[in-house]
């Protein structure tokens, strides 16, 4: 059997983080544990570091702020390449595979796992690096698909439900003023003209009411 | 192969059409209905749990609420030079699939189709005489005037508890409403859903500009609505979640919550979920009847089911496709004009004129996906194209849809040059909720160029040809596209913006953004077997016991998107086969 590999988070360096385990069960990291281990489920430990250094570089926490580390990016990541969307399941994948016209869409053969799996090997190291050399690093790869995928990704991951495991806390959604999924504007959409809304945001576990299956755990 | 007992009529297709047809004959006549559907059936009540961008509008549900296209997609080149690549991903097309199909995610937008679209090449040559057609033109007539629709529209509207604001009835212009409308018979059975702040600010813009701005006529109620079937939905509660998304509340008009509950009450329909439809089976003979369809079950075995009456109701790709496949009529080759199974290629012409930088905050979440103003005063029949390079014309519009972060994160000014990294973050945060787009939507003529036909290459899951487009956007479309960039940087420029970004121009017909899921042509309308697959009652010229339902039988792209207009031709097309067909079975034109 395969070495499981772990993502070592320190909670302090977080201040708190909700993190979302295995079987979806949320729990909060207390910012007096020293340390977690975030059993990763398609990274090895090297490949979750230099990820997660750089979706920070991309999505970085500063002052406009939390970015891809505080919203917990590389996990989101890792899940979503554990799942269908990592293997291209949904995806059309009979050859030929020609190159063609960027209009028409990524056309080539390997899937988003196979794609980080060789974009990461180029970035080894990088998470030993001074910031101002992960940059440089980056811009080296930033005309690649792999980039490509590395940013959506992190956008993805910044803002997305977190039941995927990313936004943890709703740090993006916060950041944004987006309030999630609500249960009615229905007087709010004729009002506050000119001035900034910002309902608590919920996610959809705590609206809905039902349990939620992300399409990552799809079997 | 097995063979199934007989039905008498069969439905291929569960979206909006086809469970439409369904409830009609299921409802007006006696006879077994049986509705074939290969996605799986949804639960309305629970899409609460759908609320979720990243695997709805993102991943999109794949197999569950779109078509998988691991399975079957299309193929796409831009001339016929060109090698044709398989869309491998959704993005330029989402077709739904399950009970209900695109007719649970689509974005409501009902407004109809203008009356001149209809005779497109005759009031054009009369307008401006045939020297200033494309010389690559294939527009034509479609059959079927606005007047002759009126009624079906209003039928329509009626059904999905349209909401909106009359602008002529019956020659009568109504200030607020659109004036420049096809003639209605009355006014909407709803009222106008609300003018969230963006769209406000795009209303008086237009109207200081001298236009005439309109609350966008939709299928998301403005209030609660009790339709002619007893059918009752709530009022759109402006959470956001309707592109991509089942509606929560079923404010939005789709086929589970119009349709099926008058469909339950009728023993003679059956919905069978799971076949994958492969051939449609026809006699021999010139103008033989189709007999029934094969397909795939869900474990894999291949079925004849027999029918005396077909309804081919699949997504307009899917159409010509089967037709394609079965070998029914003869496929169009562009290179001599025979043929029409693939003819009329065409899309929606549809781009951010002018992406608005703002002073204030927008609350872009509240919305629904077709609130906004739009202004006629551009459109199609109503600008004068005499000195115009091109011709015909668009809407200019404001939406204001419920944005979601994933889609909409990352715009930033043009002064931002990097796309990662601190500066261009700090941007993208500060200009998430400042940011909103003026658009322009326009009408598409067919060219003889842009058609359909099977890809000799690539093939589905069971071995079966994909479809291939050959498609392009042309001069016409090029130079309308300039005009209503100014036209929507004028009106951003009085809305007060900060900055505009003017739309970059319109380079080839592209695979990656999401143009529209109803591209039209295929198996098109018209009064002649010469030009047209099916006649105006939609009803196949050589197959006389085949019809066709969908965006495949129109014959270019107006500006209006096409739902409403289909929903009015299939209960048009109910009235033919229950008053006439059914009557005397036959070619009814």
């Amino acid at each position: 059997m395969e070495r499981r590999h772990f993502l070592t988070v320190s909670a302090a360096s977080v201040g708190g983080l909700l993190v979302y385990s295995l079987d979806g069960k949320a729990f909060r990291l207390a910012t007096d544990d020293k340390a977690v281990l975030i059993p990763l489920r398609f990274f090895s430990e090297d490949e979750a570091l230099i990820v997660s250094t750089a979706v920070a570089r991309i999505f970085p926490s500063d002052e406009s702020g939390p970015g891809a580390k505080e919203a917990g990016v590389v996990i989101y990541i890792d899940r979503q390449l554990a799942g269908p969307y990592g293997e291209d399941r949904y995806r059309y994948t009979q050859a030929p595979f020609e190159s063609g016209s960027p209009d028409l869409g990524y056309q080539g053969k390997e899937s988003p796992r196979e794609v980080y799996r060789e974009g990461l090997k180029p970035l080894k190291g990088l998470d030993r690096l001074e910031p101002a050399e992960q940059d440089a690093r980056l811009k080296l790869i930033e005309k690649t698909y792999f980039f490509a995928l590395l940013r959506r990704h992190a956008i993805e991951g910044m803002f997305c439900d977190p039941v995927h495991g990313g936004n943890v806390d709703m740090v993006g959604w916060q950041m944004l003023g987006f309030p999630g999924p609500q249960m009615s504007y229905r007087e709010a959409v004729n009002t506050h003209f000119g001035e900034a809304y910002r309902p608590r945001p919920a996610s959809l576990l705590q609206i809905s009411g039902f349990k939620i299956r992300p399409s990552e755990d799809e079997k | 192969m097995k063979t199934l007992p007989p039905v008498d009529v069969l439905i291929v297709g569960g979206g909006w059409t086809g469970l439409l047809m369904a409830k009609e004959l299921g409802s007006r006549t006696p006879l077994s209905v049986l509705v074939l559907e290969r996605g799986p059936i949804h639960n309305p009540d629970e899409y609460i749990k759908e609320m979720d961008e990243l695997d709805y509008a993102i991943r999109k549900r794949s197999g569950v609420k779109v078509q998988d296209c691991s399975k079957e997609t299309a193929t796409l080149r831009r001339s016929g030079n060109e090698r044709a690549l398989p869309l491998r991903e959704l993005g330029l097309l989402i077709p739904g699939t399950g009970v209900g199909g695109a007719g649970e995610h689509w974005g409501a937008t009902a407004y109809r189709i203008m009356p001149d679209c209809f005779q497109l090449l005759s009031s054009t040559i009369e307008k401006y005489g045939v020297k200033r057609l494309p010389a690559d033109h294939s527009i034509k007539d479609w059959g079927v005037t606005y007047e002759e629709m009126e009624p079906y529209y209003t039928r329509a509207e009626n059904l999905i508890g349209a909401s909106g604001k009359a602008g002529n009835i019956q020659g009568r212009l109504i200030e607020g409403g659109n004036i420049f409308e096809g003639v209605r018979s009355g006014e909407y059975p709803t009222p106008p859903t609300a003018t969230p702040y963006f769209s406000a600010l795009f209303r008086d813009a237009a109207k200081s500009l001298g236009y005439h701005p309109f609350p966008g006529p939709n299928a998301t109620l403005s209030e609660a609505h009790t339709n002619p079937d007893g059918v009752s939905r709530p009022g759109c509660v402006f959470c956001g979640f309707c592109n991509m998304y089942g509606c929560m509340i079923g404010a939005k008009a789709q086929p589970t919550n119009v349709l099926l509950p008058v469909i339950k009450r009728h023993k003679n329909v059956t919905i069978r979920t799971g076949p994958w439809v492969r051939r449609l089976v026809r006699e021999k003979s010139p103008n033989g009847r189709v007999r029934g369809v094969t397909y795939k079950d869900s474990s894999g075995d291949e079925v004849f089911q027999p029918a005396d009456l077909v309804i081919l109701a699949t997504w307009t790709l899917n159409n010509t496709r089967l037709l394609l496949l079965s070998e029914i009529g003869e496929p169009y080759d562009p290179a001599t004009g025979k043929g029409n199974v693939g003819r009329n290629l065409t899309a929606d012409l549809k781009f951010a004129a002018a992406k608005v930088l703002m002073e204030k905050p927008l609350n872009r979440f509240m919305g629904s996906a077709p609130t906004g103003i739009y202004v006629g005063d551009l459109e199609s029949g109503v600008v004068d194209n005499t000195n115009l390079p091109f011709l015909r014309g668009g809407l200019l519009r404001a939406l204001n849809s419920g944005y979601q972060p994933i889609g909409t994160f990352g715009r930033v000014p043009q002064s931002v040059k990097s796309t990662w990294g601190s500066e261009w973050k700090k941007a993208a945060v500060y200009w998430y909720d400042r940011m909103e787009d003026v658009r322009w939507d326009g009408e598409v003529f067919a060219y003889k160029s842009n058609y359909m036909d099977l890809d000799p290459t690539y093939k589905d899951v069971h071995g079966d040809p994909l479809i291939r487009m050959t498609m392009d956007w042309q001069e016409n479309e090029r130079r309308m596209s300039e005009f209503g960039t100014a036209k929507g940087v004028e009106v951003a420029r009085a809305m007060g913006a900060k900055e505009i970004i003017p739309f970059g121009g319109l380079g080839h017909f592209d695979a990656n953004p999401y143009v529209v899921t109803q591209l039209r042509g295929g198996t098109i309308m018209g009064a002649s077997r010469d030009d047209s697959v099916v006649n105006p009652f939609l009803q196949h010229f050589q197959a006389s016991n085949l019809f066709i339902l969908g965006s495949s039988v129109i014959p270019h792209a107006p500006t209006a998107r096409p739902t409403l207009s289909l929903i009015a031709m299939t209960i048009r097309t109910s009235d033919a086969i229950v008053d006439r067909y059914l009557k005397h079975p036959g070619p009814l034109a």
